[in-house]
Parts: structure tokens; sequence; C-alpha cells
């Protein structure tokens, strides 16, 4: 009870200082990109369409990226993320074609979960290395679902849905809602481009407007597992797991157990990102649907610092560049200007704290996306879908000392090695 | 521990993961309603002289990607970033083959080099990331697969010639081609020439870590890094060497194809090899020796598989969980005989004690 106590005060005290930052960070993006629109005239940078196809997009990233958080939190690396979600996709297909939707999210979870039940094995019973085993599920998983639709679903056909032997479309999609009035009034407000209140008003719009269940499930997905794992004893024993092992287990935590939960959760999280996928941002099943989404799932976490807040932002920013192949290139070119102003306020930032070096570096690469900004017309798409894994490089190679993963993340734990 | 059961514990842990390969593959096509006498029966015939070619062909390719992944492995380097090393390298040597700015077969050479040279730099960034930023190599090269990847798709996209639906970089000149062995009918088609760089690769391979002082820094900071530094190794050096060698290797990947057959990349770009490699190092201890009989059993699966679709109802894609499931329980099973084999030279040694100490013992433990 006390340690739950202390544990609790302590991040209430350190949350102090960062939950200003956070409001401080959203309105200046918020006015940054109003005013980029308001300049080059890009309304479709921050549309609710647009934002609602962001948000479609970075949800099966955010699954997947909070499924990883779970595993490493417990110590288990798991690179397997990607071939759980490719499971995910295919439970999701199989089980919205015999049983409807809801039951196909869930079957994307339970399948996702068998992927994870195999890392869980290989690595905390049999103690393989992480990265070993997660290469092969990735095989495993992408072999088994081609294997699978091949399968079950060449052959079927009818009004639930046609099959083919990579794919099976045209599936019922879990319900979506939305909220009356709000919804048309916020459009409104949002489609006469005021500044600012525009913006906040298209934000409210894809909130409300044809949003799905799922939608809200994943968040709420979000917000258990930070409740969870930072607000709960269960929540400080498995992450107990990920710092010290041996620790935990002289204090008498069952390691062996909690490494199991969260490696089973892990995969079926991603199984859910796989089967939003699915479900939800297409109409059906078809191979090669996650096209690396569990690896930048794996980009988000490292990105988020493996904390759910972190996890949220950098998914958000992963999914809004996923969806942005589908704007229009002005768009893409416009927010170059955003990205710049972003690089100049940081810069800023860093010279008040007195840190000119950075404060120059950043400045530099600020003026080179200015420059990129007036001297162009467009942005080569191929660029945009780079992007996750560029920034991501480049907060680690750059912030790399202010990311701290689980202590004894991706270590092989056996039982007793406590002494 | 007597030879016998030296023996007994080398082959015991390929033996199991292998059984167990057969018993879940069984498994699977007796899931879909297949019959797993039937499966293994077209698996397991005799490969047409064609299917012969092939097999050698596509394990050149795995060897090579697998001894990429090896060098990395055997000094814990994770480089699971071969995929984007040997596509970026791929790219880039079939432009400059293509161009055709140097005669015949010096273009060939100088093709390979580039091609090692790309492969060497992408891995390179890795390397350079670890030592200097502290960035875990298996994020980094996770990334760099993804923008290697992007990066040849938009260059294609942007500087290759049309080509039927898709794109490709200039074919070879005629005089850049090899023409190939044809140990069987020219109809059952040829063993590609630059499968020589795959004995050579190994045959290096083999002098490098077992002959030379850097084979032994490699392996020295693999097995353990605080003895490596004790003993003088730079190992921030190494990293960035190891990684680069890895990479050289990894451009190599394609090669064979790529002057024997393929002519240019393009559509008919063979990827995925590099994830393959990974499996296969695993398979094969990440020795020369080990990555040759995992490669060969890899390719004949693949090759073996495409029966599958005219004679039976069963997907060839079985064979990729057949694949990942070896993969899987080799590794475990390794980790089950070590653990066994620690148990059991323990206890050899505690009977070989109690057995050499006079009736009184007891003053010597106290």
């Amino acid at each position: 009870m006390s340690t739950v106590q202390m544990q609790r005060e302590g991040t209430q005290a350190g949350r102090v200082g960062p939950s200003y930052t956070w409001v401080w960070l959203t309105l200046g993006v918020l006015l940054a990109i109003s005013t980029v629109r308001t300049l080059t005239g890009a309304h479709e940078i921050d549309s609710s369409g647009s934002l609602q196809a962001a948000i479609i997009a970075t949800c099966p990233i955010l699954m997947a990226a909070i499924g990883g958080l779970w595993s490493e939190r417990s110590g288990v690396v798991n690179i397997g993320l990607e071939g759980q979600m490719i499971l995910g996709t295919w439970g999701a297909g199989y089980f919205t074609y015999y049983y409807g939707p809801w039951q196909g999210i869930l079957g994307a979870a339970l399948l996702g979960a068998v992927g994870g039940l195999i890392h869980a094995i290989a690595t905390v019973t049999f103690g393989v290395d992480h990265i070993v085993s997660g290469v092969a599920i990735n095989i495993i998983g992408l072999g088994a679902a081609k294997f699978l639709a091949e399968a079950y679903f060449a052959d079927l056909s009818s009004d639930r849905g046609t099959g083919g032997v990579k794919q099976l479309v045209g599936l019922e999609r879990p319900p979506s809602f939305t909220v009356p009035g709000v919804s048309e009034w916020t459009t409104d407000i949002a489609s006469r481009h005021w500044f600012v209140v525009s913006d906040l008003a298209a934000v409210v719009a894809a909130l409300t407007t044809r949003m799905s269940w799922v939608t809200l499930l994943v968040f709420a997905l979000v917000a258990l597992t930070a409740w969870l794992l930072w607000r709960t004893s269960f929540g400080l024993r498995l992450r107990s797991c990920g710092e010290n092992p041996q620790a935990a287990e002289s204090l008498g935590v069952n390691v062996y157990r909690y490494k199991y939960i969260a490696v089973l959760v892990s995969g079926a999280f991603a199984g859910i990102g796989g089967g939003y996928l699915a479900l939800v941002a297409s109409s059906g099943f078809v191979t090669g649907q996650t096209n690396g989404r569990g690896f930048i799932g794996l980009a988000a976490m490292i990105f988020g610092n493996w904390r759910p807040g972190g996890i949220l932002a950098g998914a958000s920013m992963f999914g809004y560049t996923d969806s942005l192949p589908l704007r229009s290139t002005a768009t893409i070119h416009a927010l170059l200007l955003v990205i710049a102003i972003g690089l100049f306020a940081f810069a800023v930032f860093k010279l008040l704290r007195g840190d000119r070096g950075t404060a120059v570096v950043v400045a530099v690469f600020g003026g080179l996306f200015l420059l990129w900004f007036l001297v162009t017309k467009e942005v080569p798409r191929d660029f945009t879908s780079m992007t996750p894994y560029i920034a991501t490089l480049l907060v680690l190679a750059f912030a790399s000392q202010r990311l701290r993963m689980p202590a004894a993340d991706g270590q092989i734990y056996r039982k007793g090695s406590a002494g | 521990m007597s030879i016998v059961s030296r023996v007994f514990a080398a082959l015991l842990a390929p033996l199991v993961a292998v059984v167990a390969a057969l018993v879940i593959t069984s498994l699977v096509v007796m899931l879909v309603g297949g019959s797993p006498v039937e499966f293994w029966g077209i698996i397991f015939s005799r490969p047409a002289d064609r299917v012969f070619v092939n097999i050698v062909n596509q394990s050149s390719m795995i060897f090579l990607s697998a001894l990429a992944a090896a060098i990395g492995f055997r000094m814990n380097l994770f480089n699971i970033g071969v995929e984007g090393q040997y596509t970026v390298a791929s790219y880039a040597a079939a432009v400059f083959a293509g161009a055709a700015l140097l005669p015949g077969k010096l273009n060939i050479l100088v093709s390979l080099l580039i091609a090692m040279a790309v492969g060497a730099l992408w891995a390179g960034i890795a390397g350079v990331l670890k030592v200097t930023r502290g960035v875990s190599e298996v994020i980094s090269t996770i990334m760099l697969n993804a923008i290697g990847t992007t990066l040849a798709g938009y260059l294609l996209l942007n500087y290759g010639q049309q080509y039927g639906s898709g794109r490709r970089t200039t074919p070879l000149e005629r005089s850049s081609e090899f023409t190939g062995w044809f140990p069987f009918t020219n109809a059952d088609g040829a063993v590609w020439t630059l499968v020589i760089l795959a004995v050579l690769a190994g045959v290096g391979f083999n002098v490098l870590l077992n002959r030379t002082r850097f084979g032994f820094d490699l392996r020295a900071t693999g097995m353990s890094e605080t003895a490596a530094v004790a003993s003088g190794v730079d190992v921030k050096k190494m990293v960035v060497i190891a990684m680069m060698l890895s990479g050289a290797v990894a451009g190599l990947i394609w090669m064979p194809a790529l002057f024997n057959g393929a002519h240019y990349y393009g559509p008919t770009f063979q990827a995925g090899l590099g994830f393959t490699g990974i499996a296969v190092a695993l398979l094969g201890r990440n020795r020369p020796l080990g990555i040759m009989f995992g490669a060969l059993l890899f390719a004949f699966l693949n090759e073996q598989s495409n029966r599958l679709t005219l004679e039976t109802d069963i997907s060839p894609n079985v064979v990729q969980i057949t694949q990942g499931v070896i993969v899987l329980a080799v590794v475990i099973a390794y980790e089950v005989v070590r653990r066994w084999r620690a148990t059991a030279e323990q206890k050899a040694v505690t009977r070989k004690l109690e057995e050499a100490r006079p009736t009184g013992g007891e003053a010597v433990s106290a």
C-alpha cells in the first residue's frame, strides 16, 4: 500500500511541470498551424476531413505502440508486433464474416494474443533471445496469414463479404456515431476558415462526426493502460519486472506470470491494431495490409519514451503523416512551413535555456525547411511516407539522453536468479 | 562427457527442431483439411532438374544474406537491416552497371564494389549512431530498412525508364552479362556464375573469423565485451567495422541474379531475402557450414512448395510457417540443450570431486 502511495505522489509531483508544458505546446502548435493555414490557404491542413483521416491512421499505430509498451514495461522486447498485427487482420476478417464486427475485433485480439503467447513461451519460459523470437514471429505471422487466407477466404462469397486468395472484403463495419447538433455546428464553423476558432471547431467536428465506436475503444484502452500500469499495484509489480526482476522476485512477485500477462496483452493489443486496420480503416482483410505499421508502432513507443502520453503524441504524429498521401500536394508543401516554425520555436526555447549550440543547429535545420518551402512548389509523396522513420532516427540520435527504457528491458531473466 | 554423448548433444537440438517443425506443419496442413502424407510426399519428392538449378541459385542469395547477418550476430550486433542494405545497394549497382561507363566484365567488377560500398555505408549509419549516440542498432536498422526501401522506390519512379506498368533501371549491355553454367539441358536454366560469390564469401568469413586478429577481436567482443575491452579491443571501432562489413556482404546478395537473368532493377527485384537471411543465420548458428545447410533447406522448401499449387489445394505459403517454426524451435532447443549440458557437466564435476575426496573430506570443504 505504502509503495503504491509513494509511487503515486512521486509521479504527481513530477507531473506539475510537464502538464503545463503540454498545454503550452498544444497551444503553440495550434497557433502555428492556424497561421500557416491562413497565410498559404492550404485549409486541408487541419480540416475535419483531414483530422478524421489522421485519427483513423493513428489508431492502428497507437494500438501496436501501446501493445509494445505492455511488453517492454515487463522487460520483454517485442519486435514481433508486426507479425501479431498481421495475425490480427486475418482474425478480424474471419470472425467478422462468421459472427459480426465486434466479434471481429475480439477475434483480432485473440489471434494477436496467440502470437503473443508464442513470444511469451519462447522468451519467458525458454529464455530465448527476445529479438530472435520476434523475428521468427514476424515470419510465422506473415506466412500464417497468407496461408490461412488462401485456405479459408478463397471460396467465400455472400452478402456478408467477398473472399479471394488474398482478401476478404465487403465486410460489415463496426458501428459509428455522430453527435447531433454539435457535429453540424462545428463543421459549419470549421468551413468558415476563421483564425484559430475554425481549427478548434475542426477538431471537435472530427471527433463528433461519423466517429467509429472502435476508435473510442482504442482511446479507452490507452487510458486504461495508463491507469493500470501507473496507478495500481498490479501495474507497479508489472513494471518492477521490467526494471529489476530479481528485486521483484525477492519481494514475492511471480515474475513469469506478470511477463506472460504483459506479453499476451501486448499481442492482443497489436492484434486489435490489425483488426482496426481491416475493419475501420478499410472494408476488409487484404494480405500485406499492415505494411510495416507494427514497426512504426515500435518507433512510436520509443519516440514516446515508453510512456502513454508520449506514445499518444508519437502515434498521432506518425498517423498524421501516414494519412498525408491522401491529401493534396499543396497541403504537404504547407506543412514544411509548420515544421520550420516549430524548429525556430524550439531553437528560441533552447537559446533561452542557455544551450546555444543546439539552438544554432536546430535553427539551421529550420532555415533549411523554410528554404525548401520557399523554393519548391510541392513535396514528393514518397518523402512523407519516410517521415516517421526519419523522425524516429533523429529523435534517437539527438534526444537519446532523454529517453529511458525500462532498465531490464530485453534481458533474459531466469526464475531463481535472485539467489 | 564421452564422445557419444557430445555428438548426441550437438545433434539433439537440430533434430528436435526438425521434428517440431514436421509435427506443427502437419497439424497446420490437417487443420485446413489436407493430407500430411500427400503434402510431405510432394515436398520430399525428387526435385526436377529445373528446380535443382533454382535451388542452387536461390540458396546462394539466401546464404549471402545469412552470412551478412551472421557477421553482426557473432559480435552480438543485431543487424536487422540487411533487407534495406541490399535493396539500396542493388539499386545503386544496377544503375551503375546499366550506365555502362566501363567495358564488359570490368563493369561487373566495379558494380560489385559499388554494391558493397553502398551496403556498407547504409549499415554504417546504424553503426555510427550506435557508437556516437548510443542508438540501439535493432531500432535504427528497422528504420533504415523502411527509409531505404522507400528511397529506392522513389528514385526508381523518378529516374527509371518506363517498362510495362512499372519502372526499371537501364538494362545491362550484353557484354556485362554472364551466361552461367548449364548442368542439364538449356531449357532447365543456368546456375548463375556469381553463385561463386557465396562460396568466396563463406570461405572468407571462415578465414577472417578464425584465422585473423580481427576475427578474434570480433568473437571476443561478442562473447564478453568487458573481457574484450580489458584485452585492448577498441569496441567502438569494432562495432562500426563489423556493421559495415555486414552491410558490404549484404550489398552482394542480389548480384548473382542481376548479372545472370535479371539484367535490371525493377518489378522483378526479389525483396524479403534480408529477413530470410536472419532466420537462416539463426538456424545455422552463425557458422558458414550451418548456414549453407540452412540456406539449402530454405531454398529447397521454397522451390518444392511451388508444386503444391498445381497438385493440391494447400497454399505454398505453408512453408513459411514451417520455416518460422524451424527457426523458433532451433533456438529454443539449443537453449534447452545448453542448459541441460551445463547441469550435466556440473553434476559430472561434483561426482569426480566426490570420488577424489579422501575419507576425511570434511576438512577440505571446511
